[in-house]
């Protein structure tokens, strides 16, 4: 219970650092670190209010599957956004 | 609390042997059945109707294509009778065909299970399916749907005049019994496994099914949101793949493809479950390279993931985009080439029995070749962008979907009738249905190679005279596949009053399936089984190993 | 649900049964994730195409709401694991209070997401109505993005209230020390916590400057 309590409160903690550094002038860095403390809370989530840390292998995998197959699809669709106008225009 | 006192093995005298066909009369016991083996049946009938309707919608094309002014249907009539055909045979026949029938008949078999994990969800599957069904159906009636099964945008969102938003919601509804599917398969092959049988000891059936309940779960639901955005686009004008504000068109083929790819490995994966079946059956032999074959499912489950940028080649996709995607599937031959590679070796010296189920594999094989080596030719930049959107890329996935497919799934019906209905079918015919299917396919698809390599586009039912040869044979050999698909009908359903009783196990094949009585009991099996060894196991692999034939 | 506790077909030890019941959910929670990566993946797209106007349509979100919104569903996703502990260690009253709470903090998240909308409707900013006006087109595509995405996440809150709601209501769940039904409406509610944390510097951190 205790625990629980502890991980909310960095998840809260996440969030108020997500805000400060959404108004700071990071230029490009911006999206990134706004993902990355993103990922960072659902990873908390994940692990202790999901209890990925007792499950067995077959549910972590499951997890890391969708987390894998997400990134598939984002990272090979901005293949194509990213580099359409490098020629041709 | 009372987990204790629960925690024994259920006693063995509540099983009945009475057979599963048995239990119960009613059309309760049908409907509102949860074994696993009376849903594979209620599929098995479902499916069945709409290869019907698919079927007839091919035979309009056929027809059609018989004369190259397009006599038969008007320009309008055309686009509908394809889309029908598309769409009614991916979704509501290829997609459901093997995982839901024999899979679902055969999966807790095979791994000595009572039954797949979720029961009702099941059945509630089933039901879902045939809402998705019935809402098609109505979009026949009402007049159909002229987008093609791949719903491109801008076509489906402002061009299209059919009942584009009740067939999307048709095929989104389809997709939750696909994931339900999915789901239960997954479980029931993590936790339901016999004593005994451990991964190194499943059969190569079960991890091509695991692979596509992989598939059936991270892909479907992405095809669900985007079939809800092309709706809402059609109803609101939300924009996200309309250019006029700002969306990109190209962006509905990357999700539409992120799904649509993987579904062609939907389709075929569980067709390679079966021909490793039917394959070490007939030869009296182990797979020739178990692991190689069993990860292969899954390289191809987590590859074909990868390789959907390959139909957008000449949209305006970035060419270096387009370039990675080339590779990425050239890469995924090389699994599926181990594969025929393993077949073929599992055959040699093999103590080969010729029955009817060999036929249809050996089939397979020779048509996936095809499919599979022309799908190598599409998969190459230089060459796409010539043959794009013509009759070779249609050749080319009938081979896979049907030649495959189909092919595979009248040879898992084949092998498995004796376990299902407990009745033996006339071998004699089914060899000769066999033969005209391989026939008929061929007389069908090879032609439409050579229309598409000498530029005859798909879609069109108007086309220039010097087709018009090819285009006769094809629609020629459509009607001989007609025959072929037809006969088994007849031979099956004799079977069912006239054929001789099956014995428990009429093939002399290893698998926990043909160790329990044909048609097996209600719960499967009279006593837990336990296993001791791994798949395949004929020990003298010579035809002694026959006897209880 | 009586029969959360019974063994059923095809199971033979409860045990084996209940981490079906949970692998299942886990299965299926993979698939949800998919379903709204679509929408990132779009999302993604429309950002790299029109990089400038994305971030200035962002900027017309209220950021003090959505970031209220993320700070209560974290409460609530909080309170759901303590009612799965707290099943578990033999408490089905404090069980019943965190589903409870749980669930007005889902309603309370529903209440501010209409406020929210109501503002955006004074001010013009959804599409498809009379007073509709934008700045850019791209603002246009950009509300039509925000109305689909956090409409369909807010459908996905309401199934997730009536989860909770099922295993609040029902003594049996409460007093399953397995808490198989709790467990599953809690990695149920967790998910649709965890997607909002991706919506929100998707659609409210963008345009803060």
């Amino acid at each position: 219970m205790i625990r629980l309590v502890l991980v909310s409160a960095a998840l809260m903690l996440l969030l108020a650092v997500t805000v400060v550094a959404a108004h700071l002038p990071l230029g490009p860095a911006k999206p990134w670190i706004a993902y990355g403390i993103a990922f960072a809370k659902a990873t908390l989530i994940l692990w202790f209010f999901m209890e990925m840390r007792s499950e067995g292998a077959t549910a972590r995998l499951a997890m890391v599957a969708a987390g894998v197959w997400l990134l598939m699809m984002l990272t090979l669709t901005a293949a194509d956004y990213l580099t359409r106008s490098w020629i041709g225009g | 609390m009372s987990d204790a006192a629960l925690d024994i093995d259920r006693p063995d005298e509540e099983v009945e042997d009475i057979s599963y066909l048995r239990a119960g009369h009613s059309l309760g016991s049908w409907f509102l059945t949860t074994d696993h083996k009376r849903i594979a049946i209620l599929y098995l009938v479902s499916i069945t109707f709409f290869f019907l309707i698919g079927g007839v919608a091919a035979a309009l094309i056929r027809l059609d294509l018989l004369t190259p002014a397009g006599d038969l249907m008007t320009n309008e009539g055309y686009n509908r009778a394809f889309s029908l055909h598309g769409i009614i045979m991916v979704w509501f026949f290829l997609i459901p065909s093997i995982p839901n029938t024999i899979g679902n008949f055969i999966i807790p078999l095979m791994i000595g299970a009572r039954d797949l994990a979720f029961p009702r969800l099941n059945l509630l599957s089933w039901y879902i399916y045939i809402v998705a069904g019935f809402i098609t159906l109505a979009v026949v009636l009402g007049g159909g749907v002229d987008t093609g099964w791949t719903f491109y945008t801008p076509l489906s969102t402002m061009y299209a005049n059919g009942m584009v938003v009740a067939t999307v919601v048709a095929v989104f509804i389809s997709g939750f019994s696909t994931i339900l599917t999915g789901i239960n398969f997954i479980v029931t092959i993590h936790k339901l496994r016999a004593p005994g049988m451990t991964w190194s000891r499943l059969p190569l059936f079960i991890w091509s099914h695991y692979a596509v309940s992989i598939i059936f779960v991270l892909a479907t639901p992405v095809l669900a949101i985007t079939l809800i955005l092309v709706a809402a686009e059609r109803l609101f004008g939300i924009g996200v793949f309309d250019p006029a504000l700002g969306g990109d068109p190209l962006l509905f083929q990357h999700l539409f493809w992120f799904y649509s790819h993987p579904a062609v490995y939907i389709m075929v994966l569980p067709a390679m479950g079966v021909i490793s079946e039917l394959i070490t059956s007939a030869a009296h032999k182990r797979i020739f390279g178990y692991w190689f074959v069993a990860i292969a499912s899954i390289a191809i489950a987590v590859i074909g993931f990868l390789v959907w940028g390959h139909h957008m080649f000449v949209s305006g996709q970035s060419i270096y985009a387009s370039a990675f995607f080339s590779f990425l599937s050239i890469a995924v031959a090389v699994p599926s080439a181990i594969k025929v590679y393993n077949w073929t070796a599992t055959l040699y010296k093999g103590d080969i029995m010729i029955d009817a189920p060999l036929l249809f594999a050996m089939g397979f094989i020779g048509l996936f070749v095809a499919g599979g080596l022309t799908g190598l030719m599409l998969a190459m930049l230089a060459i796409d962008v010539h043959v794009h959107d013509t009759y070779f890329v249609v050749a080319h996935f009938h081979y896979i979907m049907v030649g495959g497919t189909v092919t595979a799934f009248f040879g898992a019906l084949h092998y498995w009738w004796p376990k299902i209905t407990g009745r033996l079918y006339n071998e004699t015919l089914a060899r000769i249905a066999a033969v005209v299917i391989l026939v008929g396919f061929n007389l069908t698809f090879f032609p439409q190679f050579m229309l598409g390599y000498e530029g005859m586009p798909r879609r069109y039912h108007v086309y220039p005279p010097e087709f018009q040869l090819l285009q006769v044979f094809s629609s020629a050999g459509a009607a001989l596949l007609a025959v072929g698909y037809a006969m088994p009908t007849f031979y099956l359903l004799w079977s069912l009053r006239r054929g001789p009783r099956a014995p428990a196990n009429p093939w002399g094949a290893t698998g926990l399936e043909w160790t329990t009585s044909s048609p097996p009991p209600k719960h499967n099996f009279t006593q837990q089984p336990v296993v001791v060894r791994g798949p395949y196991y004929y020990p003298l692999e010579h035809p002694a190993s026959r006897a209880n034939a | 649900m009586p029969e959360q506790r019974a063994l059923h077909e095809p199971f033979h030890q409860p045990a084996r049964q209940r981490e079906a019941d949970r692998l299942g959910m886990i299965v299926f929670l993979a698939s949800e994730a998919m379903l709204f990566g679509g929408l990132f993946a779009a999302a993604m797209a429309l950002r790299l195409l029109h990089p400038v106007e994305y971030v200035a349509a962002s900027g017309h979100l209220k950021l003090w709401l959505g970031t209220a919104n993320t700070a209560i569903l974290l409460t609530s996703s909080l309170m759901a694991a303590v009612a799965v502990e707290a099943a578990r260690s033999g408490s089905p009253r404090l069980a019943g209070w965190s589903l409870g709470s749980a669930i007005i903090l889902a309603l309370l998240f529903l209440g501010i997401k209409g406020y929210e909308y109501l503002g955006e409707y004074r001010e013009g900013l959804v599409p498809g109505l009379a007073n509709a006006h934008f700045g850019t087109r791209t603002q246009q595509l950009f509300m039509n993005f925000y109305f689909v995405s956090t409409g369909l996440h807010g459908v996905h809150v309401m199934v997730g209230i009536g989860l909770l709601g099922v295993s609040a209501l029902s003594r049996a769940a409460r007093e399953d020390r397995a808490a198989v039904l709790i467990g599953n409406a809690a990695l149920y509610w967790h998910l649709v916590d965890i997607i909002w944390l991706f919506l929100y510097p998707t659609l409210y951190l963008p345009g803060v400057s």
